[in-house]
């Protein structure tokens, strides 16, 4: 039991918060085959749901300090570490690493709220609703396929590029960061199930393939 | 499954979408002057088209938008696909059969 009345302010809470699928960090070791495909659960990141026309003059601020918006499916904008992926016409996802959160001395919550200003639209925390898996490996697309119905072929799903889409029945946004990296974004409940379904699409990779 | 071509996202599975019923009701203008019984028929009734049938689809996990498309309800050929707000695009094919309007 944890004494939380040690604890002050939300920093406290920091050193006992869990990422939704770290329960399974040893069975991703564990499932992983190196040189073939490995999946690991990623960092926190912080991420913020923005919701604005990107044609307004609110969109232009907000777009000022993300570097860009996304103009149409699967594109990716963003400056430096910070990706702001297509959700829908004026929705976006901002993705940043978790220093950028303004309770770890970041601004970018503050710098996009004060980007919006009195415009419509809006800007939600979101850090805590999804989380990331990393698939990397020369087999991560084979593994992918087995549960999306997207065309992953890299003529069409090129490094840079996420679409909204379900992987094993779970809508997850897909990233794909590299030739053979992707990242997943569940939302947090669906963690556990989706890292038990990649490491059970992952299996057969594990055993030497059949002549 | 179907393969249905949003107008944000492109070609995506059924599976992806939500069916929204059929499209072009109009909400009433002045809904108090309606009796009990053309309120109802406004909540519940809706035709049940056998062919060219115009109906709101939402792709839930893509864009989270909402459309309209003209659909055949005996071959599931989808005929056209416009935005919300825009009229009933004409089409080639004949005019469908137990239509009630």
């Amino acid at each position: 039991m944890v004494n939380t009345a040690a604890l002050t302010g939300i920093n406290g809470l920091r050193e006992i918060r869990r990422s939704p699928a770290s329960h399974l960090a040893a069975a991703l070791e564990t499932g992983s085959v190196p040189g073939t495909v490995v999946l690991k659960e990623g960092p926190f990141q912080t991420m913020a749901g923005v919701r604005v026309d990107p044609a307004s003059e609110a969109g232009s601020r907000i777009a000022s300090v993300t570097g860009g918006l996304p103009a149409r499916c699967g594109q990716v904008a963003g400056a430096e570490q910070v990706s702001v992926l297509w959700l829908g016409p004026s929705e976006f996802l901002v993705v940043a690493p978790e220093e950028d959160h303004d309770t770890l001395g970041g601004d970018l919550l503050g710098s996009l709220t004060a980007a919006l200003g009195d415009g419509p639209g809006q800007v939600v925390d979101l850090s805590a609703n999804r989380t990331m898996f990393e698939l990397t490996g020369p087999r991560a697309r084979a593994v992918l396929e087995k549960g999306c119905a997207l065309d992953l072929h890299p003529r069409s799903f090129t490094p840079g590029t996420a679409l909204a889409t379900e992987v094993g029945n779970i809508p997850v946004v897909l990233l794909k960061t590299g030739e053979e990296s992707f990242r997943l974004f569940p939302r947090a409940s669906f963690a556990d199930f989706l890292g038990r379904w990649l490491l059970d699409a992952m299996r057969e990779f594990a055993s030497p393939e059949v002549p | 499954m179907l393969l249905i071509s949003c107008p944000n996202c492109g070609s995506r599975d059924e599976t992806e979408f939500h069916y929204g019923g059929q499209a072009h009701v109009p909400y009433p203008e002045n809904p108090n002057d309606l009796n009990d019984r053309e309120w109802a028929e406004f909540l519940f009734y809706r035709d049940n088209t056998k062919g060219a049938f115009a109906e709101r689809w939402l792709h839930s996990t893509g864009c989270r938008q909402w459309f309209n498309m003209l659909r055949d309800t005996v071959t599931y050929d989808i005929q056209a696909v416009y935005p919300m707000g825009a009229p009933r695009p004409a089409t080639s094919t004949t005019a469908p059969e137990g239509a009630t309007k």
